[in-house]
C-alpha cells in the first residue's frame, strides 16, 4: 500500500509541479474552492446552479458562461505572458528553471489561442447571433451545451497540468519528434493532444451548429445580401472550422498514439515522418489565424457603423473580400515552413498566395476608414476599440507581407520579429476585438452599460502598453533573437530592448486590472439599460429588451432592409414592433438538459485517464461517455411550450404590448 | 484642429516609437541582419527593405485617411463636416483600393519569387566546400567531408567562397541559423536539406538555433570562425595532426542530452551521417549530385535527360 | 404501426424525413457533420499516401495485403449500402416491417465486413506487422482502422434506431433519423471505394 501511495505521489506530483509558485497557487485554489463551496452552500444555490446554468441550453446563458471561462483564461494566460517577461528582462536571469519557462510559454500560447480567444468569439456568436437574424435559438441548442461542456472540460484538463503531473513543454504547435516518449516522457503532451482533442470535437460541433444557423434560420425576407456583416462573419468562420479542425483532429491523434501505444508516425526511427504532422498542422494552422480574425472583422464592421451613425462602407465587397480571405486562407499554411526545405517553386508560390491575401483584408481596412468618412463618430470605449484595431492591424499586416517575402523569411524566421507581427495581429485584430465586441453587446447581454470612464482607461493601458510591448520586439528580431529562449547572455544587445518590453508588459497587465475592475463595479452600481438601445444601433438584436427574455422574439420579425432597425427607426415604425395580443402564440423552446454536462465530465474523465495512462479511469469515462449517447438518443421529450399568456404578460410588463 | 490631434497620447507615441527605431537602428552592429557580412544575407536584406517601403507606402497612405477621418468627422457640436447617414459605397473608390495594394504587392512578388530561385542554388561556376551539419540535443556537430574534420559547437569556414551547408539532425527539430551570413534552415531526422551561405569578410559571427527543441536549446550558441582560404587549409592541417579522432563511443557520448562546450576531432566515423542520397541540386551550371563513398565526396555531373 | 405517408407529410411533396422544418434543419446539420469526416478521411488518406514507402524494416504493401478477405469485405460492404437504400425506400412507403427488415440485413452484412477485417489485422499481427513497425503500417491501421471503428459504430447506432423504430413507428423525427444513419453508411462505403483504389489495388500493383 505504501509503495502505491509514492507511486500516486510520484505520478501525480512530480518535482516540476512543486516549486514554491506553484505550491502557493494550490494553496490559493484550495482556499478558493473551499470558499466556492461554502458559499453555495450557505446561499442554497447548488440547485440554482444546476438548474439555471449547468444544465442551460438557452443560447444567452451559454454565451455567458463562454464569456466568464474566455476572462479566466485570459487571466491565466496573461499571468503567462507577465512571467516570461519578468524571465526575459535581463540576461541569464533565472526567475524560473528552463523547464518552467517552457512549459510556461506553452500554455500562454495554447491558452491564449484554444481557450482565450475562440470561447471569447464563442460567446459573441452566441450572444447576438440568434438575435441579429431573428431567431429563438440556435440550430441545435443541445449540440450548442455540449460544444460548451466539451471546450469547458477539455480546458479544465488542459489548466490542471501545471499543479497535476507537469505542464506540457513542447510549444503550442507542438511539433514532433520533441513530443515524442524519447524527448518528452511526462504527462504533459497527454494533457496537451487529449484537452485540445476534447476541445476541439465541441469547436467542431459549435462550427457546425452556427453554419447551419446562418444557413436556416434567418428570419424572413432576410436574404444573404441582408445580413448584417457579423452573420456573414460567424458563417464564413463556421465554415473555416469545418474544414479546419480534422486535420488538426488527425495530427494530434497521431502523435498522441505515437505517445500512447506505440505507433510510428512521426518517431525519430521506423520511418517516422516529423514533417507530415507541421503540414498537418498548419493546414489547420493557418485557417485557424482567420478562424480568429474574422469574427471581428465582423464585430468592427457593426461597431464603426453604429458609432459613425452610418451605413457599413462598400458592403457587397466587404462580402467579397471575407469570401476571397476564406478561399485563399487554406492555400498559404506552409508560409509558416518557408525554411523547411519544401523548394523554390513550392515557397514561391505560397509566399504569393500569402501575399494576394494581403489585398481582400486591405479592401476591408479602407472600407473601414470610409464607413467613418462622413460620419459622426462617437467615442464610446467599443468604438476606441476599434480605432485602435486599424493602425494596429496595418502595421501587422505590413510586417506580415514581409514575412510572406520569402527569402526575408528566411532571416525573420522563429525570431522577435515574428512574434512582434503575430502579436501584433492576434491582440491588434482579436483582443482589441473581442473586447470592443463586449463592450457594445454587453448591455444586450446583462441588461447594464459597462462604465465608460474606467473602460477607456482599460483601453489606454491596454494600446500604449501594447505599442510599448511589442514594438521593441519587431527589432529583437533584426539583433537576431529567436524566439523561446528561457535566457539569453549579455553582449549581444537584447538586454535594454527587452527590458522595455517587459514594462509594455506590465501595463497590459494594469489595463487588464482596470478592465476586471470595470467589470466588477458596472455590475454592481452600473447604469442599467432600459431602452435597449443604448447606442442607437443598427441591426434587430437592438429591437428587443436588455436583457433579453428567454425566447428572445414573441414574434419573428419580416426584414426588409440591410440594416433593419436602423431603417425603421427612420422610418418611425419601431412602435410597429409592439404586439397586438393575437399575434402572441405558443413558443416551442428547447428543455434543459443534464446530458452535455455530463457527456463532457465523461471526456474529462477519459482525457484524464488516458494522460496517466490509467485505462481503468479511461474506461469508466468512455462507458459515461456511451451512456450520455444512448440517453440522448432515445430523448425524444426535448422541448416546452411556452404558453402564449405567459409572453404576453412578460411583453406587457416590459410595456411592449398594444392595449 | 492640430492641437486637438496632439493632445492624444497615443499620438505622441507614434512618431516617438519610429524615431527611436529608427535612431537605434542606426547605430551598431547590433542589427545583424541589417549589416549582413555574405551575398545571401545582403540580397534578403534588400528585400526587406523593398518590402518595408512598399509597407510603407500603404501604412502612410491608410493613416493619412484614418487619421483624417477620425479628426474630421468626430460627432461634437458645431462639426461642419458634411453628415452622409446613407452614404454606402462608391465604385470608382473601391476599384482604386483594389487596384493599389496589387500594384504595390506586384512590385514586391516579381523580385521576391527571382530571389527565391537565385538564392535555392550555389551561384553558377563556384564549387562550393560541403559541411554536414547535424543537430544533436543542445549541440551542433560538424563534419567536413572533404576535408575529414569534425567539429562541435564551432564552426571554420574560407572567406569568399560559398560553403554549401548539408543539414539533418539525430536529435528533434532546429533551425540552423548564422544571422550575419543569411538566413536559417530546418535540420530535420530523417531528410538532408541544403542552406548555401558565404562570408566576404574575415571574423567571427554568431550561430544559434530558431526552433525550440528542449531546456538546452537556449545554449544551442556556435561560434563561426570565417578566416582566409590559406588560414583555413592551416586549420585543417593543425586539426588532423593535433585533435583526436571522433570515434563512435564519442558520438554516442554526444547523443547525451546535455549541452556541452566545443570540441575538434581529426576524423569522424562514416555512419554519424545519414548516407541515404537525399540528392539536391548543387549548383546552377549543370546538375550535381553528392556521391559518397567510405572516405570521399564527390560532384558527380548528371546528364539531363 | 406504418403510417400513411401523405398524412404525415400534408401538403408537402417532400419525403417524410424532410417533412418537420426542425428535423429538415437536422440534415443539413448532418451533411455538415460529413464534411467534417470527408475531411478526417481526407488527412488520412493524404498521411498513407506520404508515408505508404516508409516501411522501414517492415514489410511493404505488396508483401502484405492479400486480395481475397479485401474483395469480401468490399462485396460486404457495397450490398450492405444497397440494403440500407432499400430500408429507406421502404421507410419512404411507410412500411416498418420492411425498413427494419432491410435495416437487420444492413447490420449483419455491417458484422461481416468488420469481422473479417478484424480477422486480417489479427493476421497481421501474428505476422509481426503492427503500427509499431514502421510508419507505413501505422499510417495503413489508422486509415483503415478508422473507416472499420466507424462501422462499428454505424452498426450499434443501427441497433438502436432499431428499438426506436419498434417503439415508434415511422415518424418524422424516426425516419429523420434512419435517413441520417443511411447517409452515413453511404459515406463509409463511398470511402471504403477509395481505400480499396489507393491502399489495397495500388499496394497491389504499383
Amino acid at each position: 500500500m505504501p509503495s502505491f501511495v509514492t507511486y500516486l505521489i510520484h505520478t501525480l506530483f512530480p518535482p516540476t509541479v512543486r516549486y514554491p509558485d506553484i505550491l502557493l497557487i494550490d494553496a490559493g485554489l484550495i482556499v478558493g474552492a473551499i470558499g466556492l463551496v461554502g458559499f453555495l452552500t450557505k446561499t442554497h444555490r447548488w440547485g440554482w446552479l444546476w438548474r439555471e446554468w449547468l444544465t442551460t441550453v438557452d443560447h444567452k446563458k451559454i454565451a455567458v458562461m463562454y464569456l466568464i471561462s474566455a476572462i479566466v483564461m485570459l487571466f491565466r494566460g496573461g499571468i503567462d505572458a507577465e512571467m516570461l517577461r519578468a524571465q526575459l528582462a535581463m540576461p541569464s536571469v533565472h526567475f524560473m528553471p528552463a523547464i518552467q519557462y517552457d512549459e510556461v510559454f506553452t500554455t500562454h500560447g495554447t491558452i491564449m489561442i484554444f481557450f482565450m480567444a475562440m470561447p471569447f468569439i464563442f460567446a459573441l456568436f452566441n450572444a447576438v447571433i440568434p438575435l441579429m437574424i431573428g431567431a429563438r435559438d440556435v440550430a441545435f441548442p443541445r449540440v450548442n451545451a455540449m460544444s460548451f461542456w466539451l471546450f469547458a472540460f477539455g480546458a479544465i484538463l488542459f489548466n490542471i497540468s501545471f499543479i497535476i503531473g507537469g505542464s506540457p513543454d513542447a510549444g503550442w504547435t507542438a511539433y514532433p519528434p520533441y513530443t515524442g516518449l524519447a524527448f518528452n516522457p511526462g504527462p504533459g503532451e497527454n494533457y496537451y493532444f487529449l484537452a485540445l482533442i476534447i476541445a476541439g470535437m465541441g469547436t467542431t460541433m459549435t462550427g457546425i451548429n452556427f453554419l447551419v444557423t446562418t444557413i436556416r434560420m434567418r428570419a424572413p425576407g432576410m436574404t444573404l445580401m441582408k445580413m448584417p456583416m457579423f452573420v456573414w462573419a460567424t458563417m464564413v468562420t463556421s465554415a473555416l472550422i469545418l474544414f479546419a479542425f480534422p486535420p488538426l483532429t488527425v495530427a494530434l491523434a497521431m502523435s498522441l498514439f505515437d505517445r500512447l501505444f506505440g505507433s510510428s508516425f512521426f518517431t525519430l526511427t521506423r520511418g517516422g515522418m516529423p514533417m507530415m504532422y507541421v503540414n498537418l498542422f498548419w493546414l489547420f494552422g493557418h485557417p485557424e489565424v482567420y478562424i480568429l480574425v474574422i469574427p471581428l472583422f465582423g464585430v468592427f464592421s457593426e461597431v464603426v457603423a453604429t458609432f459613425s451613425r452610418k451605413a457599413l462602407f462598400g458592403y457587397p465587397l466587404m462580402v467579397v473580400s471575407i469570401l476571397a480571405i476564406m478561399f485563399l486562407s487554406y492555400g498559404t499554411w506552409v508560409h509558416h515552413f518557408f525554411t523547411m526545405g519544401a523548394g523554390p517553386g513550392v515557397n514561391a508560390f505560397f509566399g504569393l498566395s500569402t501575399m494576394l491575401i494581403a489585398i481582400p483584408t486591405g479592401v476591408k481596412i479602407f472600407n473601414w476608414i470610409f464607413t467613418m468618412w462622413g460620419g459622426r463618430i462617437k467615442m464610446t470605449v467599443a468604438m476606441l476599440y476599434q480605432m485602435a484595431f486599424i493602425p494596429t492591424f496595418v502595421i501587422g499586416g505590413a510586417s506580415g507581407v514581409m514575412l510572406a517575402v520569402v527569402p526575408a523569411d528566411y532571416q525573420l524566421h522563429n525570431t522577435y520579429f515574428l512574434i512582434a507581427h503575430f502579436h501584433n495581429v492576434i491582440i491588434g485584430g482579436t483582443l482589441f476585438g473581442l473586447l470592443s465586441g463586449m463592450y457594445y453587446w454587453w448591455p444586450k447581454m446583462f441588461g447594464m452599460k459597462l462604465n465608460e470612464r474606467q473602460g477607456k482607461v482599460a483601453f489606454w493601458l491596454f494600446f500604449i502598453g501594447f505599442w510599448i510591448t511589442f514594438t521593441p520586439q519587431y527589432l529583437l528580431g533584426l539583433k537576431g533573437m529567436t524566439r523561446r529562449l528561457y535566457t539569453y547572455p549579455a553582449g549581444l544587445g537584447w538586454h535594454e530592448l527587452n527590458v522595455i518590453s517587459t514594462v509594455g508588459a506590465w501595463i497590459m497587465g494594469a489595463g487588464f486590472v482596470v478592465l476586471v475592475y470595470n467589470v466588477v463595479w458596472s455590475l454592481l452600481y452600473g447604469e442599467r439599460d432600459v431602452t435597449g438601445d443604448p447606442w442607437d444601433g443598427r441591426t434587430l438584436e437592438w429591437s428587443l429588451p436588455s436583457p433579453v427574455p428567454e425566447y428572445n422574439f414573441a414574434r419573428i420579425p419580416v426584414v426588409h432592409e440591410r440594416d433593419e432597425w436602423w431603417a425603421m427607426k427612420q422610418k418611425g415604425q419601431t412602435m410597429a414592433h409592439a404586439l397586438r395580443p393575437e399575434d402572441v402564440h405558443d413558443i416551442e423552446l428547447p428543455k434543459n438538459t443534464p446530458v452535455p454536462f455530463l457527456l463532457g465530465a465523461s471526456f474529462f474523465v477519459v482525457g484524464f485517464g488516458m494522460t496517466f495512462k490509467w485505462w481503468p479511469i479511461a474506461i469508466v469515462g468512455m462507458l459515461g461517455v456511451i451512456a450520455c449517447l444512448l440517453y440522448s438518443g432515445f430523448d425524444y421529450d426535448d422541448h416546452h411550450h411556452l404558453e402564449a399568456d405567459v409572453v404576453r404578460q412578460t411583453e406587457a410588463s416590459l410595456g411592449r404590448l398594444q392595449g | 484642429m492640430r492641437p486637438a490631434f496632439f493632445k492624444r497620447p497615443y499620438r505622441k507615441l507614434v512618431p516617438l516609437a519610429l524615431a527611436a527605431g529608427l535612431l537605434s537602428t542606426g547605430c551598431g552592429q547590433q542589427y545583424v541582419l541589417l549589416h549582413p557580412v555574405g551575398p545571401v544575407g545582403q540580397q534578403e536584406l534588400h528585400l526587406m527593405e523593398l518590402a518595408a517601403i512598399a509597407m510603407g507606402i500603404v501604412i502612410l497612405v491608410v493613416f493619412t485617411l484614418y487619421f483624417y477621418a477620425i479628426i474630421r468627422f468626430r460627432d461634437k457640436p458645431g462639426n461642419t463636416a458634411p453628415y452622409r447617414p446613407d452614404w454606402h459605397g462608391s465604385k470608382w473608390l473601391e476599384i482604386l483600393w483594389w487596384v493599389l495594394p496589387a500594384v504595390l504587392l506586384t512590385v514586391i512578388a516579381i523580385p521576391t519569387v527571382k530571389t527565391t530561385y537565385a538564392l535555392d542554388h550555389v551561384p553558377k561556376g563556384k564549387d562550393p566546400i560541403v559541411i554536414d551539419v547535424t543537430s544533436l540535443t543542445w549541440k551542433w556537430l560538424f563534419e567536413y567531408p572533404g576535408q575529414h574534420v569534425a567539429a562541435v559547437n564551432q564552426l571554420v569556414i574560407p572567406t569568399g567562397k560559398p560553403v554549401l551547408f548539408e543539414l539533418t539532425a539525430d536529435s528533434p527539430m532546429n533551425t540552423f541559423w548564422i544571422p550575419a551570413l543569411g538566413g536559417m534552415e530546418y535540420t530535420m531526422p530523417n531528410r538532408v536539406l541544403p542552406l548555401w551561405l558565404q562570408a566576404n569578410k574575415p571574423g567571427t559571427y554568431i550561430g544559434l538555433s530558431g526552433q525550440y527543441s528542449g531546456t538546452g536549446f537556449a545554449k544551442m550558441f556556435f561560434h563561426v570562425k570565417a578566416v582566409s582560404p590559406a588560414a583555413f587549409n592551416a586549420w585543417v592541417a593543425k586539426t588532423r595532426k593535433t585533435a583526436s579522432p571522433m570515434t563512435m563511443a564519442v558520438y554516442d557520448q554526444l547523443l547525451k542530452h546535455n549541452t556541452t562546450g566545443q570540441a575538434l576531432y581529426s576524423s569522424y566515423p562514416k555512419d554519424t551521417f545519414p548516407t541515404v542520397a537525399n540528392g539536391f541540386t548543387l549548383t546552377g551550371s549543370g546538375m550535381y549530385m553528392v556521391m559518397r563513398d567510405k572516405n570521399d565526396i564527390t560532384y558527380m555531373p548528371m546528364q539531363n535527360p | 404501426m406504418s403510417v400513411p405517408l401523405a398524412e404525415k407529410t400534408g401538403q408537402h411533396q417532400l419525403p417524410i424525413e424532410f417533412a418537420d422544418e426542425k428535423e429538415s434543419i437536422k440534415i443539413t446539420g448532418f451533411w455538415m457533420f460529413l464534411v467534417t469526416d470527408v475531411l478526417i478521411f481526407a488527412s488520412l488518406f493524404s498521411t498513407y499516401a506520404v508515408m505508404r514507402t516508409s516501411v522501414a524494416m517492415g514489410p511493404t504493401p505488396d508483401q502484405l495485403f492479400h486480395m481475397g478477405p479485401v474483395m469480401l469485405e468490399t462485396i460486404l460492404l457495397l450490398t450492405s449500402s444497397f440494403t440500407i437504400g432499400l430500408g429507406v425506400y421502404f421507410m419512404r412507403k411507410g412500411q416498418v416491417r420492411a425498413l427494419m427488415g432491410w435495416m437487420i440485413v444492413t447490420i449483419l452484412l455491417g458484422a461481416g465486413f468488420v469481422g473479417t477485417e478484424i480477422h486480417d489485422f489479427v493476421t497481421f499481427a501474428q505476422q509481426g506487422a503492427t503500427w509499431h513497425t514502421s510508419a507505413f503500417l501505422s499510417a495503413f491501421d489508422i486509415l483503415v482502422g478508422t473507416h472499420g471503428a466507424h462501422v462499428t459504430f454505424g452498426i450499434f447506432w443501427a441497433i438502436t434506431l432499431l428499438f426506436q423504430l419498434r417503439k415508434r413507428g415511422i415518424t418524422p423525427q424516426t425516419a429523420r433519423k434512419v435517413y441520417t444513419y443511411s447517409l452515413y453508411w453511404h459515406f463509409l462505403d463511398i470511402v471504403w471505394i477509395f481505400i480499396y483504389t489507393f491502399v489495397y489495388l495500388n499496394g497491389k500493383i504499383v
